[in-house]
């Protein structure tokens, strides 16, 4: 059997990480296909519900990215409000038998493309170690009847 | 005008919508000149067989959630012969607090309650059977599903009526709504269109909050946000409609309104605690004791219908 290969969905911040990841392609860093990347306006932007929604559609990890605390982000604080949101997430994850581990945070700015690249290597390999989400399993039984 | 035919049912709940209909007093006087309940288990005594030979009903109102055969069954039959069905309370609209159950699997559901409260005493551990021989022949009784669900899971559903119970308010609405006999547009919510918030009257000043405690741990402020003075208070995510009941009784919101133009009434709320909670220094896990217990917190009323729905080791769930 091939090895396991994660499925992630990445939300980069415009104006940090989504540019970090360009630099990352601009300067030939090397990572992993496994990453879709949305971009948004802000971390602030990344309402839970996208999370909880990726997880749900079988997502196997959601990489948030975003500018470095405490005073890069372009609209002043969207950055530490995703901290926060991220940290109350991951209680709930536990509580709900998902890995915390499957949602990670990451501060990379515009001029870190082989922050990114290695950021993601490493997540890719922890996922790997994971292995699939287990929400993905028999997952459609209300669903169907939308 | 002939009079509506309605029937209303009680699903898996706790009876308390029904005793939230009649909190509407004498108005009920006014409401029945326009009505006729055809079948109301908790009021009258009606056997199934009735309700199968019924001819077409005008309404069905249900409340309690899907959490066994019976239910699906009855609320299936509702649907098939009622022009109208109306999801009353918070465990119709969104499965209620026995969704919670929905984070294990049905045995160990069971196997909680029939062998680990530490007031049951089974140690043979007696589990109820479907099937129970009588002298008179086989009783049956209807099974449990693996999970709690809401009624839409099963029913096309009209009108929604949230609330643990509804509010008078909302309850008098929706008759006359269903007397006037306007269609409204799908999936019709009978409430505010805005959050508790919006009907609150504390007064809310710095919209920051350094911890979210529990509330057996402070002195609570009458006037001041909850939220402010640290403590959960669901207003944020929660649609309105109930006048702010609870707060004004100074007791934070639990959020049996439900939720509003969101899938998922916990994620809207850890995304307004986001925004309040200090943005200073990483919260650390004590700063968060009042979600110990993250889903019983968040979604106290909600788990069946939000969007994951149950736990990982339970198949299905969710919306």
């Amino acid at each position: 059997m091939s090895e396991f290969e994660p499925n992630i969905v990445c939300f980069a911040c415009n104006w940090c990480t989504y540019a970090g990841a360009d630099m990352a392609g601009t300067s030939k860093f090397q990572y992993p296909p496994n990453l879709k990347i949305v971009r948004v306006m802000c971390t602030g932007r990344v309402n839970p519900e996208f999370v909880l929604e990726a997880l749900k559609k079988g997502a196997d990890g959601v990489f948030i990215g975003g500018c470095h605390p405490p005073s890069d982000c372009h609209y002043v604080n969207g950055n530490l409000k995703a901290r926060n949101r991220v940290q109350i997430l991951k209680l709930l994850l536990t509580q709900l038998g998902v890995e915390p581990e499957r949602l990670r945070l990451e501060w990379i700015s515009a001029s870190e493309g082989e922050e990114f690249s290695r950021k993601v290597r490493e997540f890719v390999e922890e996922l790997k170690r994971l292995g699939p989400n287990p929400l993905k399993e028999s997952s459609t039984e209300l669903s169907e009847l939308e | 005008m002939s009079k509506l035919k309605v029937a209303v049912y009680w699903a898996a709940g706790c009876g308390g919508c029904d005793v939230g209909l009649l909190d509407v007093n004498e108005a009920l006087l006014e409401v029945l000149k326009d009505i006729d309940i055809v079948f109301w288990p908790v009021a009258m005594d009606v056997k199934y067989k009735d309700l199968e030979s019924l001819p077409n009903l005008d309404v069905a109102i249900v409340n309690g959630s899907i959490r066994n055969e019976e239910n699906e069954h009855i609320v299936k039959l509702l649907r098939s012969k009622a022009r109208t069905l109306v999801a009353f309370g918070s465990c119709a609209c969104e499965g209620g607090t026995q969704g919670l159950a929905n984070l294990g699997s049905k045995q160990d559901m069971l196997k909680t309650v029939y062998e680990e409260t530490p007031t049951t005493g089974n140690p043979q551990a007696v589990k109820p059977s479907r099937v129970f021989k009588a002298p008179e022949g086989e009783l049956y009784l209807p099974d449990i599903l693996e999970l709690n669900k809401p009624i839409e899971s099963v029913a096309k559903v009209d009108y929604y009526v949230s609330g643990c119970p509804p509010p008078v308010k909302l309850i008098l609405r929706l008759f006359q709504i269903l007397t006037a006999g306007n269609a409204q547009g799908p999936k019709f919510y009978i409430g505010s269109d805005k959050s508790v918030c919006d009907e609150c009257r504390r007064e809310r000043v710095s919209k920051t909050v350094q911890s979210m405690n529990r509330l057996y741990r402070r002195a609570l402020d009458p006037e001041k946000c909850f939220l402010e003075q640290g403590l959960l208070c669901m207003g944020p995510a929660t649609r309105g409609g109930c006048g702010a009941k609870c707060v004004e009784a100074n007791v934070p919101c639990g959020g049996c309104g439900g939720r509003l133009n969101v899938s998922d009434q916990g994620a809207r709320m850890i995304g307004a605690l986001g925004s309040i909670l200090t943005t200073d220094e990483p919260i650390s896990i004590g700063a968060l004791e009042a979600l110990k217990d993250p889903v019983g917190a968040l979604y106290k009323y909600c788990f069946s219908s939000s969007l994951i729905g149950r736990g990982v080791r339970v198949g299905g769930g969710g919306r």
